[in-house]
């Protein structure tokens, strides 16, 4: 049979406020356990939350970025239920009054094409402390540092239909959320997870299969990786005539397998109240407006630009506005080199590939975009060729000079483009390489051509690489057919 | 000294009749003597108290004494105090002592006044009786074998028996102005949002307020004035000015309407507290003011709404005494169920436990409409009734309580001692302010009189209980034990 895959995310967002959504105590990560939470975030008898408006404007923004609807009011509810590091024995969150409504995200498919992702709403809520179980002496420790810091949950319609279209939508709420400088987006460090909704049906049937919600999942591979296991499985399972059981599950990066979790009759009932500590949220139209015209250019917005107005191809264009960082320095590439194509080659190929084989961000780039922009402008202008770039791009990269043309000039890299100083160095290899003039001169004229690289070889090792290769190549084939 | 309002003591103090420190001493003497009877202290703070008394007595000598500098008072002990034990009454913080003060806490201390000790309550302030406190009944100063009303029932005691002039109380739903009643003593609960919940150990968050408990509506508005305004840490308080609450109290009543409800005349009132009430009223006439009927026809329905609301918001506010952060903890728990099990079935009372369940139940899945939804439009029902209320009148008076103090142990029957708190319940669900001031006996025991206003009316209230009492002097009476010298 034919199955098809359904797929809805909640992704979690942790927000870069300086301080937590209901206390002043810093949000910085990795400090030492338990030195970040205040009364307030250790649940002390007596204190009360205050909303920190950071983490409204905030949400409000990533609301405007997908074209939702912002209700005037939004609401705090509380979700009660135990857990050693859950302080208050409630998580303020917003169950009923989100504060952004309805709206839609758009990925680009492995085709090109596009496809819009609704957004169902979007919540504020706070986060819970860390249970920590090793080294405790069969004792858990508990750290409250993370207790309390704003985070907003996104949560999607039923939409994705592939585990590709999930890591598709994760990645373009990551980079919406990046843009927006609303969140670091940092996986690793568990700035951004995500609850999967997984079911099948057979291809054809209207309604949907029952789901498995897999918590917590934090990298764009495991989500791929947590969903193909899942279809998988409740495919299995329908096939050999079982059903699906609704159920939380698990996602084990080391097995690479999902393990339940707990069942829905092992759910717990939440007891969803409106927070009488905390008044309602009520957004005046002035105030959205205001968060609206200081949006940034959104990722959308910049790949459209980067196909329109720069020529880019749709590839390009969306793998350079894919982050922030990257459109960032891919701009300032083109700003300093002036040429939008060039700059996004060089960026996507060389810097790319240096970048990947250390392991490092594009925002930790040893090469400035201003270098790169410089370096880009030697070789339009022909002051060096594409070998002497790539060494230039090299010294560069290992901090040896300031700028392109420090390097080309320290080494001695700009291109010979003086027709007499490359014909005696053709002529001193022609006269040191009888042997390959003989072969050439008996070769069928045909294959003569591949012949002639030995000897662009030579004069532009002779050159130490700064030769024009063009006029290397006429003028060598000049001289040799000459002598035929 | 033990005799004297805060407002005759200041004027002592300038005199230099005495220092703020000789008053501590003579008091925390008389606490000494007499409290082991009463009970209405958890903890006395002799050292912290006679600091701040010399620290009061230096400021005056600097010319820098303020309306409250020196006064003395308690604390009920559901007020965080930096440094200090502070037991909500419950076993489960026992232990605890607060790394912090309440904001009213801190607001008394830049006020210069001398907290001698935190006074007893009704467990996490669920009561009426202040039956429910794990460390002991309080007893009533006018009889011993009565209640002293609660859950400011410690704080009212303290007062009546001449052991503080004046004392902080809470009131989610008449834990103030009940225990006033039953002690003859002035206690006000402000509006909602009047002064900051910041540091009060959560009972019913949408019906707590902190208020003060004297022996005259003068001296409740010198605290008021310390004590009211808005706080950043609590958003539930107003940001809306504070005026002196003293300048108001002198105003004649001529003009003043008065408005009687009828629904607290009704069945279940006392006839000799009726009577007492209704004699206080003419006071009121005599002094220029008119009296009509008026109805709050849902008045009924508080009680039943407050049981839904309250113990729904309590169910959560005390979802973190899980015996795993602070207060207590239960003796080798064999996992983390059975840690949080046995810490919160040692720590909690059996009133407290009740409403945790009622609470939880109310709003669990299936019942949430049914309960606390409903509960929640009863509440804005009855809110209307006293907002259509003062479109006619100024004030509504009528009893505080349908009965005097009763007995210690009468009320076996929980529901019958939720009956106890018909006149005031309504006015924490409406949010709006209320008095209770004494208007006197019966059979040895305080009757009070409950004035309400609309939101923020508390110069309008204040003025109309000190024009009363200075009118009348059932506010000057004391009870044997705090005519006892030393």
């Amino acid at each position: 049979m034919q199955w098809e895959t359904v797929i809805g995310l909640e992704v979690h967002v942790q927000l870069a406020t300086r301080s937590k959504i209901f206390s002043g105590a810093s949000t910085a990560f990795g400090a030492e356990p338990n030195t970040q939470a205040c009364a307030v975030d250790l649940g002390m008898p007596g204190v009360l939350p205050v909303l920190n408006e950071a983490a409204v404007a905030m949400a409000v923004q990533f609301g405007l970025a997908i074209h939702a609807e912002i209700p005037e009011v939004s609401v705090f509810d509380r979700k009660n239920y135990f857990y050693p590091d859950l302080p208050k024995g409630y998580q303020t969150s917003q169950m009923y009054h989100p504060i952004v409504g309805p709206g839609e995200v758009e990925i680009t498919l492995d085709d090109g094409g596009t496809k819009r992702i609704r957004v169902h709403h979007a919540h504020l809520e706070e986060d819970a402390g860390k249970s920590l179980h090793e080294d405790f002496h069969g004792m858990t420790g508990i750290d409250l540092n993370r207790a309390g810091t704003p985070l907003l949950e996104i949560v999607s319609e039923p939409d994705m239909r592939s585990a590709k279209e999930a890591a598709a939508y994760l990645k373009a709420i990551h980079s919406i959320v990046t843009y927006l400088g609303i969140s670091d987006g940092n996986m690793a460090e568990g700035s951004m997870r995500c609850d999967v909704n997984v079911s099948v049906r057979p291809a054809g049937q209207a309604e949907f299969g029952t789901r498995a919600e897999i918590k917590n999942v934090n990298s764009f591979r495991f989500v791929e990786r947590a969903i193909a296991f899942e279809v998988e499985r409740q495919i299995e399972l329908l096939e050999d005539g079982g059903t699906v059981v609704q159920e939380t599950r698990l996602y084990d990066p080391e097995r690479d397998e999902t393990r339940s979790m707990r069942t829905k009759e092992e759910a717990n009932d939440y007891r969803y109240f409106p927070c009488p500590d905390l008044l309602p949220v009520v957004l005046d139209q002035a105030y959205v407006d205001h968060l609206r015209d200081r949006l940034p250019e959104l990722p959308d917005e910049k790949r459209a630009r980067f196909q329109d107005a720069l020529g880019l191809s749709a590839y390009d264009a969306g793998v350079l506005s894919a982050s922030r960082e990257m459109a960032e320095y891919f701009e300032a590439v083109k700003e300093a080199c002036g040429d939008a194509k060039q700059a996004a080659n060089w960026v996507q190929g060389e810097l790319s590939g240096a970048l990947n084989r250390e392991g490092l961000p594009i925002q930790d780039s040893p090469v400035s975009a201003a270098q790169l922009g410089g370096l880009i402008a030697r070789v339009m202008d022909d002051t060096i060729n594409g070998k002497a770039a790539k060494q230039v791009f090299q010294a560069l990269w290992n901090g040896q000079g300031q700028s392109a043309d420090e390097v080309i000039e320290a080494k001695g890299l700009k291109q010979v483009t003086d027709s007499g100083a490359i014909e005696a160095m053709i002529d001193q290899v022609i006269a040191d390489s009888p042997a390959q003039v003989a072969q050439y001169r008996d070769a069928e004229p045909d294959k003569r051509g591949k012949m002639i690289g030995y000897f662009v070889g030579q004069v532009m090792k002779a050159s130490r690489g700064t030769a024009n290769p063009q006029q290397v190549n006429a003028l060598l084939k000049e001289k040799l057919d000459a002598l035929c | 000294m033990h005799d004297k309002t805060l407002s005759e003591l200041a004027a002592a103090l300038t005199a230099g009749e005495f220092t703020s420190r000789e008053l501590a001493e003579h008091l925390l003497a008389r606490i000494e003597r007499l409290d082991g009877h009463l009970n209405s202290l958890i903890t006395v703070t002799t050292e912290q108290a006679l600091a701040a008394a010399d620290a009061a007595d230096a400021c005056r000598a600097r010319g820098q004494a303020g309306p409250l500098t020196g006064l003395p008072l308690a604390i009920k002990d559901l007020l965080c105090t930096d440094g200090v034990r502070t037991t909500a009454g419950s076993r489960m913080l026992g232990n605890f002592v607060a790394p912090y003060d309440a904001t009213v806490v801190e607001k008394l201390k830049a006020a210069g006044t001398v907290s001698l000790g935190k006074t007893n309550l009704d467990e996490f302030a669920m009561g009426s009786s202040n039956e429910n406190s794990a460390f002991g009944a309080v007893k009533n100063p006018w009889d011993a074998a009565a209640v002293p009303g609660g859950s400011s029932g410690g704080s009212a005691a303290a007062v009546a028996a001449g052991l503080v002039p004046a004392a902080m109380g809470t009131d989610t739903g008449g834990s103030i102005r009940q225990p006033a009643a039953f002690c003859g003593i002035t206690g006000l609960k402000p509006t909602y949002g009047r002064v900051s919940r910041y540091g009060i150990i959560a009972y019913a968050s949408s019906l707590d307020q902190a208020g003060p408990m004297a022996r005259t509506a003068e001296d409740c508005a010198l605290l008021l004035n310390a004590i009211a305004g808005h706080d950043p840490r609590d958003s539930t308080s107003v940001a809306r000015g504070v005026p002196d609450y003293t300048e108001e109290l002198d105003a004649p009543l001529t003009g003043l309407k008065i408005g009687l409800p009828r629904e607290y005349f009704g069945d279940g009132l006392d006839p000799e507290v009726e009577a007492a009430t209704r004699e206080a009223i003419r006071v009121f006439e005599a002094l220029g003011a008119s009296v009509r009927e008026v109805s709050l026809p849902h008045t009924h329905y508080a009680i039943p709404a407050y049981y839904v609301i309250a113990p729904a918001e309590a169910s959560s506010n005390l979802s973190r005494y899980d015996g795993v952060r602070f207060g207590h903890r239960c003796e080798a728990p064999t996992d983390l169920i059975d840690l949080y099990k046995r810490s919160r079935a040692e720590g909690f009372g059996e009133e407290v436990k009740r409403r945790i369940l009622i609470g939880t139940h109310t709003l669990s899945e299936g019942f949430f409409d049914a309960y606390y939804k409903k509960a929640q439009q009863v509440r804005r029902l009855i809110r209307q009734d006293f907002l259509d209320a003062f479109e006619e009148v100024d004030v509504l008076m009528g009893p505080a309580s349908p009965t005097p103090a009763f007995d210690l142990g009468a009320k076996k029957d929980p529901v019958s001692m939720y009956l106890q708190d018909i006149y005031t319940i309504a006015v924490n669900l409406a949010g709006i302010p209320g008095i209770s001031v004494p208007a006197g006996f019966v059979k040895g025991r305080p009757v009070g009189l409950q004035i309400l206003g609309t939101h923020f009316a508390e110069p309008r209230l204040l003025n109309v209980a000190h024009q009363f009492q200075q009118a009348t002097d059932w506010h000057r009476r004391r009870p044997a034990i705090a005519e006892e010298t030393l």
